[in-house]
């Protein structure tokens, strides 16, 4: 799904989280968020996945204004920075729970749901932990089952928050070619937010550099991670990629 | 260097061994005098005149009213008051609004006023003498001295127990989980009955415990609006008292077992769940 984002901004209260932004991310493509702490990375995210709503401006998906779409409605597969599993739920119940929660009319029999799991688990390379809780998973595991979770409800786009902040080296980057995998399988419009600029180079299409300043976020450069190299186009990207 | 010298190491919040005697019996003595002597007192009180005679009096009219009554206040006050509590937390930790802190303090009202206090409120408010009072009144639906003002006046002190136990549960469990699931789909409500409330299940179950041990015990407030007629509005913490003052002492004991009781009764589920699921509760975390 191409995704547009139109002259987009956010106030909290007295503080400007973006400043008005525009944006243009082509069907299938793998983006990156990249920038500082503060320059409204997860802001963005969260406006595209419909949980916070822009002060001003628009979000259109395949041409189709979707601003007043509810969360529901987007059907975005959102990975949250913590993760977010339902703590009480095994994993397999976690990974089910977007297909219970679909009306009875589109509500897929038990042992479509189940088969699906199942497929899903095996997606992610971990078909023997579907009766664990998240808490017996380790940092890894538990975003490869957030990974599964939010590609249950077949989303039109993905959306993942750091989505290796909280784990070490040698893990991140088995799980970046895990979410490259994902991608190109699917090939859902993935947008994720880091502040490594390794990894937005290394895994992403098409990288949005981002600026944070008193009067919001900003977007200072889009484009592939080799132009970004190549030419930056302002210094304070010049100064962020080189740092 | 093979003779280690024999040094015995001390921590520092570690206290000298009289010292540390001297505390466990001071506090041993406090709970001896100010918990357990009082306890056992009021069952050999209350079996003075034998087993016979204590059951005798329980089964007595006023005495099954009373247990009745209370039971009934319990009953109404406490889901009411542990669904208000589940409202006033979820707002608080899941909405982010102006006058947060005043409304915190709000819930904890009822610790610091007196109950007489606010029973005298309620009757203020709701008595025949008020407009609002004798309106009700007129149309049949007294409050003062009838079973809602009772109703009321406990719902009032025990309140806080439900919000402030779930609160600091709520608020650090979080909004992520109740937004991952509105991601996938899940409306409000589902949400709510899915993923809120089995994560505060035992913090909830924690909070009515406690709440329904002061909504039977409660005695200051409900004296005041309930007017204490026997067999209509008088609880078991007022009946036992009007006995005493009777001299009607076994009566008044063995009621007062029977809520002593259900106290102990209370404070042991409450430990067993303290036992099992301290990581999900607000007690535990805050000493
Ligand atoms: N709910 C909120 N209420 C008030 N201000 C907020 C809220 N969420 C974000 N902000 C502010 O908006 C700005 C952008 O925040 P955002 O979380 O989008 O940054 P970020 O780029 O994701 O940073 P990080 O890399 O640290 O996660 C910050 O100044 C932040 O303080
Ligand atoms: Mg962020």
């Amino acid at each position: 799904m191409h995704i547009e984002i139109d002259e987009i901004s956010k106030q909290f209260g007295t503080t400007a989280a973006l400043h008005p932004v525009s944006l243009s991310l082509p069907s299938g493509a793998l983006v990156a968020l990249l920038g500082p702490s503060g320059s409204g990375k997860t802001t963005l995210l969260r406006i595209l996945g419909g949980l916070e709503f822009p002060t001003s401006g628009r979000v259109l998906f395949d041409g189709q204004d979707a601003t007043g779409l509810s969360v529901q409605e987007r059907r975005a597969g959102f990975v949250f920075q913590s993760y977010a599993l339902f703590r009480h739920m095994t994993v397999f119940d976690n990974i089910a729970y977007g297909l219970n929660a679909r009306p009875r009319a589109s509500r897929p029999t038990r042992a479509e749901i189940a088969r699906r799991v199942t497929k899903l688990l095996e997606l992610i390379q971990l078909p023997d932990i579907g009766a664990r809780y998240p808490s017996q998973l380790s940092g890894g595991q538990r975003q490869r089952v957030a990974l599964a979770r939010a590609l249950a409800i077949e989303p039109r786009m993905l959306l993942l928050d750091e989505p290796f902040g909280a784990l070490d080296a040698k893990v991140r980057k088995e799980l970046r070619q895990g979410l490259r995998d994902i991608h190109d399988t699917t090939g859902l419009t993935t947008v994720f937010v880091t502040h490594d600029q390794d990894e937005a180079m290394e895994l992403a299409d098409l990288v949005v550099v981002m600026s944070g300043s008193s009067s919001g976020g900003r977007i200072e450069q889009i484009g592939k991670p080799q132009d970004i190299r190549a030419r930056p186009a302002t210094p304070f990207v010049r100064d962020f990629i080189s740092a | 260097m093979s003779d280690t010298p024999n040094i015995r190491f001390r921590s520092a919040t570690e206290e000298t061994p009289t010292a540390r005697w001297v505390l466990i019996g001071l506090a041993f003595a406090g709970l001896g005098i100010l918990v357990f002597a009082p306890l056992i007192a009021v069952f050999v009180e209350a079996l003075a005149d034998g087993v016979t005679a204590s059951l005798k009096s329980l089964a007595s009219p006023d005495a099954r009213d009373a247990i009745r009554l209370t039971l009934t206040i319990a009953a109404i006050a406490v889901p009411l008051n542990a669904a208000f509590g589940i409202a006033a937390a979820w707002f608080i930790t899941k909405f982010d609004f102006t006058g947060k802190a005043f409304l915190i303090t709000l819930i904890d009202l009822p610790f610091s006023v007196s109950p007489v206090v606010a029973g005298l409120c309620i009757v203020l408010m709701f008595g025949a003498n008020s407009a609002l009072g004798g309106w009700l009144v007129a149309q049949g639906y007294p409050i003062v001295f009838a079973l809602p003002g009772i109703i009321l006046a406990t719902m009032f002190v025990t309140f806080p127990f439900v919000a402030r136990e779930l609160i600091p549960v709520m608020i650090e469990q979080g909004r992520a989980e109740e937004e991952a699931a509105l991601t996938l789909g899940a409306s409000g409500w589902r949400t709510f009955w899915t993923v809120t409330l089995p994560n505060i299940r035992w913090a909830l179950l924690y909070g009515v415990l406690l709440c329904n041990a002061r909504a039977m015990g409660e005695f200051g407030a409900v004296a005041v609006v309930s007017g204490k007629i026997r067999g209509q509005t008088a609880t078991m913490p007022t009946t036992i008292e009007m006995l005493y003052q009777e001299y009607l002492s076994v009566a008044a004991f063995s009621l007062a077992a029977v809520l002593a009781l259900l106290a102990l009764l209370t404070l042991l589920l409450k430990t067993a769940l303290e036992i099992r699921h301290a990581d999900q509760l607000a007690a535990t975390h805050r000493h």
